[in-house]
């Protein structure tokens, strides 16, 4: 199976037709000692009974196939509303390049402007892109931004930014011109920061809710990042900002911060083991032409109609090469797709209703853990949807008697960091039931040792 | 009549909503009790519209769009393949889409065995020791490619003093735009009169603080380097690394391999060769493959296997470090790990083999009705020049619109830049020999056009759901978002020639 239709006959007309006497002569510029000799050595070819076989397999034996998740860390089980796979998996959308020539690509422009609006109207910003690869590079893409606009190398995180973001960051940065401000009780303290803004400081990058699920004061390091000549950075959860007042709106007097990104997977994408994840990226008007990754305009046709285009495009690598803002030449269109399909379904109400049904149970959650002894949360600040909770025992114990009841109940922090590893990050979705919960916290106190 | 095409925003009315969530059901308590301190926004401008109307809105986008299901895309350097359903059902298994990246290696084994067969399989395809599956597109692993690159050289002391890449003029933007990044400097070098490499200009380029040849095989004109294995050769003697930009590895899949011709690393694309769906420009992926002695500088983690239980490896001192969020686009990988066990060795081989049967034909149908500059025989794509229609008043812009009205999508034009009104042709191997003939027809039609009614050229696209867009007030009078204020009204009635 190749997915080919060709005769013999069909291929020996079009031989005749190029004028070779068999297909080998057209490959005379491949050097014969290199060519293969045998066959590769891969497995196949496989029916399509076969591979549902061979494929099921494996998948069933993840625990995801069948255990209720409190796994957060980046990546959440949100509810993905039926009209988001029918429509997101037409193959209209699914099978469709890159809108090049926007006559016949309207479908595809359209929704990538519709995403924009709804990422700039989410995060308060004035402009969002067409998306980047996922959390972590846009990110990366923010930091790069901020460098060239201000001429200044250093980048300075404040607190606690997800563990697998500061590593990119360092492979990025080579590992130099990287200052980390630790937190204080899971956040992180302005007057810390402060003294870590020197005048090469560039950028300052924090995450809200933070890696821990904590609530950070964005407007403390916006205000501290601009009287040190920096652009801040804020790093947020789109969930999150249905509720919460977004970073990039000014407070009375405080700037907004210039860049708001983050991942966009809790947007109608499934967690699919942590890729194709969404990155989006949103920043105030006047950086719009140092932005990567892809944009689309509204014009007009010939006609007059209303019609959209990718626009600014001689940011970007194809035209300006070396001197593109960014090597990027994609972004995660499908996911961007299912992302507006999902915001459009769940609409100004019911994305507020998500937001809050996360408060809720995640609190719930952890009243629940701190009335089992031995059990606690390690830090005391507001949280959104997930906490971290200090178990009596290692995480590890606690999510294998977890899963001998069939369920996922958090992350293991240990494999960050070898002092956390009585740390389970625990991420409460709409997703999760009353039941769900108890069962939850009945697993905790069998694991400390408590039965039931 | 029809109604003007709305966007959302313009649509439904207050208090309209899709699916309703369920009732809270743990006991409730105030949010400024559990939130204290914390500024909530007053308000989310969003559209308030019924599930059916969102789905009547998007079913009427998806209809505007040109897709390899509805017809013909030559993309050239783009191999638009038939997407294989099953692919798209594989990667929606619960236990893949529902998986956790962070759950652990107890409760992943079924994901880590599909990163690891994918390892394995692309590094026996490429004809190298080891892959890493986790940079998400091509560029992102072109930077990855790099960034080991650049760790060789200083595992040798030559770090500070190597930090020229050469690429030829031929080469896609995304290698220039890559090496910047690094902030290495891009020196590139002229081709010869076929667009092979110039090995006197590769000669003088490779001095003492050369880091790596970066070269796209076949070209981009389509046309394999005959001297490649002393291209290799070469870069070597002066100690530089020779990258492939695998874009191209459609051409080579089952006939020839890239770790065999001398290289020592390279990206693939698995939404190009290996089927995966485009998504209107994403996600693809971008694993990357190596020789041995780059092994050591892979991403991490890398997933392992001892006594049949697999493990994230993060173990890896002298990597280059992580360089995504979590393990790549994973879902795309399991689509491509799919099609390659579903063609296995003989239907990989036959994939090349048609590709560059179709491009051959193609072409010599197309060479006396176009300007064919590199008569040569092509591998899996070819590329054309309009200029001879420049007599009439028509650039290779109008031939492209005017495809559109055929029913089939333009091919690449204006690249690879040192063809002049280049149109760059990439069929695939999933395209019939009808469907050929159909497209050279349509192209055969619009030359002739061109000579009796280039006006008509000119004014192309026709029957496309919009006409000619206006690019250039996109750009000047810059609208990146919606606004209230500025929606169009409701309902237009528009007759449509």
């Amino acid at each position: 199976m190749s997915f080919v239709g060709l005769s013999q006959d069909e291929e020996r007309r079009m031989l005749e037709r190029i004028g070779v006497r068999s297909f080998d002569e057209l490959l005379g510029a491949v050097p014969k000692a290199a060519r293969l000799a045998k066959p590769l050595a891969i497995p196949g070819p496989l029916s399509e009974i076969e591979i549902r076989r061979r494929f099921g397999g494996w998948a069933a034996t993840n625990d995801a196939a069948t255990c209720p998740s409190f796994l957060g860390g980046g990546c959440y089980d949100h509810y993905i509303p039926s009209a988001v796979n029918a429509l997101a998996m037409r193959s209209e959308f699914a099978t469709a390049y890159t809108p090049y020539q926007p006559e016949v690509a309207q479908g595809s422009l359209t929704a990538i402007f519709e995403f924009q609006s709804l990422i700039a109207e989410l995060t308060g910003t004035d402009v969002a892109n067409a998306s980047l690869y996922d959390g972590a590079t846009a990110t990366i893409e923010a930091m790069l931004l901020a460098r060239h606009q201000t001429g200044r190398v250093r980048v300075v995180v404040a607190g606690a930014l997800h563990p697998n973001y500061v590593a990119v960051l360092r492979t990025y940065l080579d590992g130099r011109d990287l200052t980390v401000v630790a937190d204080r009780g899971g956040q992180c303290a302005p007057e810390d920061l402060k003294s870590a803004l020197t005048d090469d400081v560039a950028c300052v990058v924090y995450q809200s809710p933070n890696f821990f699920g904590l609530i950070e004061s964005g407007a403390a390091f916006h205000q501290l990042a601009h009287a040190a000549g920096a652009l801040a950075i804020a790093v947020c959860d789109p969930i999150a900002l249905a509720l919460l007042d977004p970073p990039g709106h000014a407070q009375g007097a405080v700037a907004g911060a210039d860049l708001v990104v983050g991942e966009g997977q809790p947007l109608g994408n499934p967690p699919g083991f942590g890729g194709p994840a969404l990155g989006f990226f949103a920043c105030r008007k006047s950086l719009v032409r140092r932005m990567p990754g892809r944009l689309a305009g509204e014009t007009v046709d010939r006609d007059g109609r209303r019609g959209f285009v990718l626009t600014l495009q001689t940011r970007e690598q194809h035209i300006r090469r070396e001197k593109a803002t960014s090597n990027i030449c994609t972004n995660q269109g499908l996911l961007a797709l299912r992302a507006t399909i999902y915001m459009g379904l769940l609409g100004r109400l019911g994305l507020r209703e998500v937001a809050e049904l996360c408060v809720q149970k995640s609190h719930h959650a952890a009243v629940l853990a701190g009335a089992i002894p031995g059990y606690r949360r390690a830090h005391g600040g507001a949280f959104f949807r997930e906490f971290v909770l200090e178990c009596p025992v290692e995480a590890a114990t606690v999510i294998r008697t977890g899963r001998e009841r069939g369920l996922q109940p958090g992350v293991d922090l240990g494999q960050f960091k070898p002092e956390w590893k009585r740390w389970l990050l625990v991420a409460v979705t709409e997703q999760r039931s009353a039941d769900e919960i108890t069962r939850w916290a009945d697993a905790l106190r069998a694991a400390a040792g408590g039965g039931r | 009549m029809n109604l003007e095409r709305r966007l959302l925003i313009e649509q439904g009315g207050n208090g309209h909503r899709g699916p309703e969530l369920p009732a809270c059901d743990v006991p409730a308590r105030p949010l400024a009790e559990l939130l204290p301190g914390v500024r909530l926004r007053d308000e989310l401008a969003f559209p308030e519209v019924s599930e059916p109307e969102v789905v009547r809105h998007f079913i009427e986008l998806s209809v505007l769009n040109h897709h390899i299901d509805r017809g013909f895309y030559p993309l050239g350097s783009c191999t638009m393949k038939y997407n294989p359903k099953i692919n798209d059902e594989i990667a929606g298994l619960p236990g893949f889409a529902l998986a956790h990246p962070l759950a652990g290696d107890e409760a992943s084994q079924g994901a880590l065995r599909v990163i690891h067969e994918l390892q394995r399989v692309l590094a026996e395809i490429t004809g190298f020791a080891a892959v890493t599956t986790q940079p998400a597109a091509g560029a992102h692993g072109e930077m990855t490619g790099l960034l080991m690159i650049r760790a060789h050289h200083r595992s040798r002391g030559e770090g500070d003093r190597r930090r020229r890449v050469i690429v030829p003029d031929s080469a896609h933007g995304t290698n220039p735009a890559s090496v910047h990044l690094l902030g290495w400097e891009t020196v590139t070098i002229p081709s010869e009169e076929h667009a092979t490499v110039n090995l006197d200009a590769l000669g003088r380029a490779l001095d003492d603080s050369a880091a790596a040849v970066m070269l796209t095989v076949p070209n981009t004109l389509g046309l394999f380097e005959p001297r490649i294995l002393e291209v290799t050769r070469l870069a070597h003697q002066a100690g530089a690394q020779v990258y492939l930009d695998g874009a191209n590895l459609n051409a080579l899949v089952g006939q020839v391999r890239p770790g065999d011709l001398g290289f020592d690393l390279m990206h693939i694309n698995v939404h190009k060769t290996f089927s995966t769906p485009h998504g209107g420009g994403g996600p693809g992926a971008g694993p990357v493959a190596v020789a041995k002695h780059l092994e050591p500088y892979l991403p991490t983690p890398l997933v392992r296997e001892s006594d049949g239980r697999l493990a994230l490896d993060h173990d890896r001192p002298h990597s280059i470090g992580r360089i995504h969020s979590f393990h790549g686009n994973f879902g795309i990988l399991v689509r491509a790990l799919t099609y390659i066990l579903t063609l296995g060795p003989e239907g990989l081989a036959r994939v090349s083999r048609t590709a560059i049967l179709n491009a051959n034909y193609l072409m010599r149908r197309l060479a006396s009705t176009y300007e064919l500059p590199h008569p040569e025989h092509c591998m899996h794509e070819f590329v054309l020049s309009g200029r001879g229609l420049r007599k009439y008043g028509v650039k290779t812009l109008d031939v492209a619109k005017r495809l559109l009205d055929f029913g089939v999508h333009a091919p690449t034009v204006y690249f690879p830049l040192i063809v002049e009104e280049a149109l760059m042709i990439e069929p695939t191997e999933t395209e019939t020999l009808d469907r050929l003939d159909h497209f050279a027809e349509a192209m055969e039609r619009i030359a002739a056009e061109a000579r009796e009614t280039p006006d008509r050229l000119r004014d192309a696209p026709f029957t496309t759901p919009s006409r000619r867009l206006d690019e250039g007030r996109a750009a000047r009078d810059l609208k990146l978002s919606w606004t209230r204020e500025t929606a169009v009204p409701a309902v237009e009635p528009v007759g449509r020639r």
